[in-house]
């Protein structure tokens, strides 16, 4: 065996230029080459108590398929990765590693910790690439278990279910699979085809994908039931995006950060000559400082926008994105108006001409300066506002993404179902709600967060239903 | 994919589709509408469902040809397949407990009300309809508004069938005259359904309408269907997709739901126009 590698800095990760890629949607980051990861993986000191699976929402072993890519063993290296994750390729891209396994790597304390998220990328996508083994179905069990939404925590459910030999349906209320994945995650963070062959691998393993019907409108809950399903999880998301409540939000050019994303991601409205129409060029502003504030940003930058502002009410140390996305997002030319909140959505009105086809549309953004006072309950300053600090910025196109809330639709169709004030499913500590054989995980129960804490969740119930229908 | 098992074209710009899509038609109530998509690169259009029949699992949908998507998927023959269908989405008309109802619908907005009026006839209410079209041409579902209605009123604007005039018109007389309905329901173009309520307003009849703005999901998730509504002097945004499509009329703020509906009309025209090129028609 090699030495360790002992450098302090964590080989780079390789992206295109950031004068050419805001002008495409193709994927940023490129990822490591083989003697990169190599390399990388030479910095962990595969430490016997493992801090870094501590920090991992599902549990990865981490030093152990870092052993492997050592050996050059990049296929085991995955099958590694697999066994606790059913959605390498998409972790591997879009985990907030710094926050979650790497910030307890032990090289993190005196120089940057192992390029975690980077080496588990490589490894799926070299399993994407040169693997040509099918996954072997297991043996059935003869048990019937429904899925609710096809995003992050219903595909994790329902691997882990599949690969225990359950009958597995995912029922998906859009036409394509992954939720979030597929219409919420830009193409130049996630492509599409990388969600679809995990799909297409889960498929393999027998989980069948229902797509076009909505849980609550089409079937409910208590059919599933009937239909023979012996327990269901609810993985529906947090679908209803929030708006400020501001004068002018209902201009034309106004939309919100799922709006946005929908048409350009899941409706490919950023292709050449779309059939679904979306506003490009101009300038934009986007209101919010979280992960889909960034995606938005970058996506309206790459659909031709001339300027491209994020308008954040409190500083760079509070805004809530993953620093390596606004990094990206700076080098691309994005705007940070911090310190500042809108208070009106600014319309063109032609007072002489009724009809006049400008009418309506959005022609700037009244704003506030803010400043930071005490903290609030989780620590973060408040911002206040300063008085007489109004000013105005000209933009076509407003998007507001501050945030979302859990989707009503199954909880207003399912009697029983305890949800919390903000919506939220309730759940037990093994996802199961106030309804008997009814789990639920990711953003339907927490509201809006992360892809791998919704796969957690998703991991925890398949856990439970595997109990309960074993009983 | 989706089997086209029946089509009928209804006038020169109306067509009217029997789609097997069973989960949905054992679902849908008069009111609720469904997502379509017609391929694989289509966009999602909503359409109300036009009438469903459990037995034989098929929806029936009925459209005018406005845009590229349409266009595209009124050159679909019977035996071929859509992409997508997906539903019932929005919450069905509430109809219990009327007894005397005037229904009135607006040209491809009759194939909405159509179902409505037939739902009321069959629970026993008394059943009052006012049809209106631009011209003959573009008259439909005449046999089946005179099937389940006490009184029918056909109006054109041109005068070249039934009477000349627009819908309004009867709605006034007969509100005039002391007709008293429990509610007045009226589906048809925003500017028709803004006027009937203006028309019902010192009568004060409850007017429940029928609202079809953009959308994408269908199910609450993008927000691009929002309205305003004017509740007690307070403004407040509801989706159509999952609140609506029917609201109270008397709430609705119509301008700005018009103007939000010409958000992509440049857009629009051209889809059209390259729709037909495509097809090798003439654009009218």
């Amino acid at each position: 065996m090699a030495k360790a590698n002992m450098s302090l800095t964590r080989n780079p990760m390789p992206t295109q230029d950031p004068q050419v890629r805001a002008h495409n949607f193709s994927e940023v980051a490129l990822g490591y080459t083989k003697e990169t990861a190599i390399d990388e993986a030479m910095r962990c000191l595969n430490c016997k108590n493992m801090p870094c699976v501590s920090g991992c929402p599902v549990k990865i072993h981490i030093p152990e398929f870092i052993e492997k890519i050592k050996e050059g063993e990049f296929e085991a290296a995955y099958q590694i990765i697999s066994q606790s994750s059913s959605l390498p390729a998409v972790c591997g891209r879009v985990c907030p590693q710094e926050t979650q396994c790497e910030s307890k790597c032990i090289r993190g304390v005196k120089g940057e910790s192992v390029g975690i998220g980077r080496l588990e990328r490589f490894v799926a996508d070299w399993h994407n690439t040169f693997c040509t083994e099918e996954p072997v179905r297991p043996e059935p069990k003869g048990h019937k278990v429904a899925i609710v939404g096809s995003g992050p925590s219903g595909l994790t459910c329902a691997g882990d279910l599949a690969k225990k030999g359950y009958e597995v349906t995912v029922f998906e209320a859009l036409h394509t699979a992954g939720g979030v994945l597929v219409y919420g995650i830009p193409e130049f963070r996630l492509p599409k085809a990388i969600v679809a062959k995990e799909v297409e691998t889960l498929e393999k393993l027998g989980v069948k994908v229902e797509t076009n019907v909505v849980i609550g409108k089409t079937l409910t809950v208590d059919e599933l039931f009937d239909m023979g399903y012996e327990a269901v999880f609810i993985g529906s998301g947090a679908g209803l995006p929030n708006f400020m409540n501001i004068p002018g939000e209902s201009l034309k050019g106004v939309y919100s950060a799922n709006e946005f994303l929908t048409r350009s991601n899941l409706m490919k409205a950023y292709l050449e000559q779309p059939e679904t129409p979306i506003m490009k060029g101009g300038n934009v502003a986007v209101v919010g400082g979280g992960n889909v504030a960034m995606d938005a940003a970058r996506t309206a930058l790459r659909l031709g926008a001339d300027k491209v502002y994020i308008v954040y009410r409190r500083s760079m140390e509070e805004l809530p994105a993953r620093r390596e996305e606004v990094e990206h997002a700076e080098e691309e030319g994005i705007e940070f108006r911090l310190l500042c909140n809108p208070v009106e959505i600014l319309g063109y009105n032609n007072p002489d001409d009724p009809r006049d086809p400008k009418n309506g549309f959005v022609t700037g953004m009244r704003c506030v300066k803010m400043e930071l006072g005490e903290p609030d309950a989780k620590g973060r300053r408040r911002p206040v506002e300063i008085p007489n600090s109004e000013f105005e910025i000209a933009v076509d196109t407003v998007i507001m993404s501050i945030g979302t809330s859990p989707n009503p639709l199954i909880k207003s169709t399912t009697e029983g179902l305890e949800v919390n004030s903000r919506g939220g499913i309730i759940v037990n500590e093994d996802g199961l709600t106030s309804r008997n054989a009814v789990y639920a995980g990711g953003d339907a129960v927490t509201g809006a967060a992360t892809v791998i804490s919704a796969m957690g969740a998703g991991k925890t119930a398949a856990k439970a239903i595997d109990e309960y229908l074993s009983k | 994919m989706y089997k086209i098992v029946e089509k009928k074209v209804l006038n020169p710009t109306v067509v009217q589709l029997q789609i097997e899509a069973p989960l949905v038609a054992n679902k849908a109530k008069p009111g609720q509408f469904i997502i379509l998509r017609v391929d694989e690169s289509g966009e999602r259009i909503p359409l109300t469902v036009a009438g469903t029949n459990k037995e034989k699992g098929t929806v029936k949908i009925i459209f005018q040809i406005v845009g590229g998507t349409t266009e595209k998927l009124s050159h679909k023959e019977e035996g071929e397949y859509i992409q997508d269908f997906v539903g019932p989405l929005g919450v069905a008309t509430h109809l219990d407990g009327l007894k005397k109802v005037c229904i009135v619908g607006g040209g491809v907005g009759c194939a909405i009300a159509m179902p409505i009026a037939e739902k009321l006839h069959e629970i026993g209410a008394e059943v009052t309809s006012i049809i209106g079209f631009r011209n003959k041409d573009l008259l439909i579902l005449e046999d089946e508004f005179r099937a389940c209605s006490n009184t029918l009123r056909i109006m054109t604007d041109d005068g070249s069938y039934g009477e000349h005039g627009n819908v309004t018109v009867p709605l006034k007389e007969m509100l005039e005259a002391g007709e008293q309905f429990d509610m007045i329901i009226t589906i048809g173009p925003l500017i028709m359904m803004k006027f009937v309520v203006a028309t019902a307003k010192p009568f004060g009849t409850p007017v429940t309408v029928s609202m079809n703005p953009i959308m994408i999901d269908g199910t609450g998730m993008c927000g691009g269907c929002r309205l305003t509504l004017n509740v007690d002097g307070k403004k407040v945004t509801k989706f159509a997709c999952v609140d609506g499509p029917d609201f109270n009329g008397y709430e609705v703020d119509f301008d700005e739901a018009m103007s939000r509906g010409r958000m992509y009309f440049d857009f629009e025209r051209h889809a059209h126009d390259a729709a037909c090129n495509l097809f090798k028609k003439e654009v009218k």
